[in-house]
């Protein structure tokens, strides 16, 4: 017995106690999991605000629109603000190219096997990038609704985009990843009127029963539909900074 | 799968720990996860038996408990049990809820092992 729990010790101050067996003692600790990714992510959260940069996280299934609609973003918001992105994926520099022709600095995270971006994969990315320059940080997460959504990265707020085609009952199937979203985005909205299954209501309701008070924008970033109240949305956000 | 990565996070904490408490190896790792935390527990369990192998935690069984999810009601101040893609108040139907418990990830105990003949507690 005495040999589990450490009873047979001393009472009181038990440093240097003798102990001929060996022992086990239960410790509490009620510490998080992911302590050693949070505390980098308030690393780079420190590191943003220091250069009064906004940073966004985006998070999505792969090819729901994320690098389209950061390309339209940069358009759209060129001479008003800064923007620079980190772009996330297991391979390929197609997605930070693409930034870049818009004239937009970017660096590609490669993750290789890895589902998800975290903090410590963004602060090495942080290294050399003009963060003095920016006023305002994208980070588009791997394609995935599973994985990103339980790794901080020091952002200061997620965007979910949900395509049209995906189906309107993502929010109930991932409610992980959905109720992390301080706005949802329902992009290629131009599909809608050739989808006869998706319907932006029932997208939102689903939405709600996650508790979630977020607002939910339709949009599309190709043919420039409803690209207003999501601008403005940053647009806030960066005069709030 | 991002349990992998969860359970070398696990890893690397339970093994700061228990050095830093100058324990010889790791008998048990208990941890809670709630529905909402993202994290399965049997993709966990069999993440585990991968990551531990060649640590201090080799040995180590892993706990897992799953809290229940419950939300508090700010407009009516019920509290009730949740599902995770229904988190309403069931008893006045508002959105304005908020999650009591079921969306930890946390690390509660370690049962720490002190061989040899001086231990320091």
């Amino acid at each position: 017995m005495c040999d589990d729990c450490g009873c047979a010790l001393p009472p009181g101050g038990t440093a240097q106690a003798y102990s001929p067996s060996p022992r086990t003692d239960a410790v509490p600790l009620l510490r998080r999991l992911l302590e050693g990714n949070d505390a980098q992510a308030r690393h780079n959260r420190r590191h943003f605000d220091a250069h009064g940069v906004l940073a966004v996280n985006l998070m999505s299934s792969p090819g729901s629109g994320k690098t389209a609609l950061l390309e339209a973003t940069i358009d759209a918001l060129r001479g008003e603000y800064r923007i620079g992105v980190i772009e996330g994926d297991l391979e390929t520099e197609n997605d930070a190219a693409r930034i870049r022709a818009r004239g937009a600095p970017a660096r590609q995270i490669t993750t290789g096997t890895a589902c998800h971006l975290d903090a410590a994969m963004v602060h090495r990315a942080l290294h050399g990038f003009p963060l003095h320059d920016l006023d305002l940080l994208f980070i588009e997460n791997v394609g995935n609704l599973v994985c990103p959504a339980s790794f901080d990265l020091g952002q200061h707020c997620d965007v979910v985009l949900l395509s049209v085609t995906e189906g309107d009952d993502k929010p109930a199937k991932y409610p992980v990843m959905f109720r992390a979203a301080d706005l949802l985005l329902l992009t290629k909205s131009d599909l809608l009127d050739v989808l006869d299954d998706f319907d932006a209501r029932r997208a939102e309701s689903h939405l709600r029963e996650l508790a979630s008070a977020a607002p939910v924008f339709a949009l599309s970033a190709r043919k420039s539909l409803g690209m207003q109240p999501w601008l403005d949305w940053l647009r806030e956000r960066l005069e709030a900074r | 799968m991002h349990e992998l990565a969860v359970c070398q996070a696990l890893i690397s904490q339970v093994r700061d720990i228990a050095l830093e408490r100058g324990a010889t190896g790791v008998s048990g790792i208990r941890v809670a996860l709630g529905p909402l935390s993202g994290v399965e527990p049997a993709l966990l369990q069999s993440a585990y038996t991968l990551a531990r192998a060649g640590t201090l935690a080799s040995d180590a069984a892993l706990t897992i408990v799953v809290p229940p999810l419950r939300v508090r009601c700010r407009q009516c101040g019920a509290e009730s049990q949740a599902r995770p893609n229904r988190l309403l108040c069931p008893a006045c139907g508002s959105h304005d809820t908020r999650v009591l418990s079921g969306d930890e990830m946390i690390l509660e105990s370690l049962s720490l092992t002190f061989s040899g003949a001086v231990s320091h507690v």
